[in-house]
């Protein structure tokens, strides 16, 4: 139980920083700016590269976030959303690679490397098994053994 | 024991040993080919390139009364460079443009990006101006139709009204000479 909840302190304490950087919600249309952040998550920012445009404070970052709401509220739908910033920015901006093509590596990679490491690794073990000899013990080296254990010969079960 | 350890340790072959070699090699030739080449993580290859100009209508920075649209540009080659007052790579690339103005070579247009009217214009009165007109884009949103990253950036347009070539980052003697220059001989033959 002590671990558990540890794990549950640990888990909440990584999660925070996350909610902690993202923009407040404009009062205004709190479903609109709901569904602008939802879509903001999935897209990336182009100036610090590594996050979503809904944790960028970039300028650009919330110009395009601006350009999101602003689409939207015209009734343009998620996906049309993402293809007008797409055909200007190109796939980069999506945050969650699309599979395609050129991602192929990248989605299917890993079960590429998984059957060929079991692969090796299976073929390294039996190799393994064919270097270790079982050398039993002579007469001599038993009883130095068991003298060394300690062991009553007369009751060795072994 | 230790003999026995040492024994199968030294069963492995050669080539076992090479892989950490091998590993370490491919991930530090890796690294080195991103560190050395120039690469640039933060320059996302256009989408634009080989699709028509985005159009726009904005107010020109000079003469705010008037506007300017691309649509006016067709049949002729063009640079639109997107710049601010505000932008420090803007003004060290301000002399090129300015070269570049002087040859008449190619007319240069400005997107005068998120900035205000008189900063923009006591900028071009210090430095010079080597636009025939820029335009203002106070909110970004014209940025945001060409796929703007960060300020500078400089659009190559062709007589089509079609984005032929897009330069982010300063222009300087060597992106003239081996990619402008050439791409404006070659669109204007």
């Amino acid at each position: 139980m002590k671990r558990f909840s540890f794990l549950l302190i640990f888990c909440s304490a990584l999660s925070f920083p996350t909610f902690a950087k993202e923009a407040a919600p404009s009062a205004a249309d709190p479903a609109l700016e709901e569904r602008v952040m939802r879509l903001s998550k999935e897209l990336r920012c182009l100036v610090c590269q590594n996050e979503t445009l809904a944790d960028s404070q970039a300028d650009l970052a919330e110009d395009l976030r601006n350009q999101v709401r602003e689409q939207m509220r015209a009734g343009k739908t998620d996906k049309e959303v993402v293809a007008y910033l797409t055909q200007r920015y190109g796939k980069f901006i999506l945050y969650n690679p699309p599979v395609d093509p050129t991602t192929y590596l990248l989605w299917f990679g890993p079960f590429l490397l998984l059957p060929l490491g079991l692969l090796l690794l299976f073929r390294y073990l039996k190799y393994r098994r064919k270097q270790i000899v079982e050398t039993p013990l002579t007469d001599a080296e038993r009883q130095r053994a068991e003298a060394l254990l300690q062991v009553d010969p007369a009751n060795k079960t072994a | 024991m230790a003999e026995e350890v040492a024994s199968s340790r030294s069963a492995l072959t050669p080539v076992l040993y090479a892989v950490p070699l091998v590993v370490f090699l491919v991930i530090a030739g890796f690294l080195a080919s991103r560190l050395r080449g120039g690469y640039d993580p933060h320059i996302i290859p256009s989408a634009l390139i080989g699709k028509p100009a985005p159009e726009f209508q904005l107010a020109q920075l000079g003469n705010p009364a008037q506007s300017f649209s691309p649509q006016q540009m067709r049949g002729k080659v063009w640079l639109l460079n997107v710049w601010g007052s505000w932008c420090v790579a803007c003004r060290e690339e301000h002399p090129y443009l300015m070269e570049l103005s002087r040859s008449g070579v190619v007319p240069i247009y400005g997107l005068s990006w998120k900035d205000k009217r008189e900063d923009a214009l006591s900028t071009l009165q210090e430095l010079g101006d080597p636009y025939v007109l820029s335009v203002s884009d106070f909110d970004g949103k014209v940025a945001i139709d060409y796929g703007i990253t960060g300020a500078p950036e400089t659009y190559v347009i062709d007589q089509n009204g079609t984005i032929r070539y897009k330069e982010v980052g300063q222009l300087n003697p060597e992106v003239m000479q081996t990619k402008i220059l050439p791409l404006i001989k070659k669109l204007t033959k």
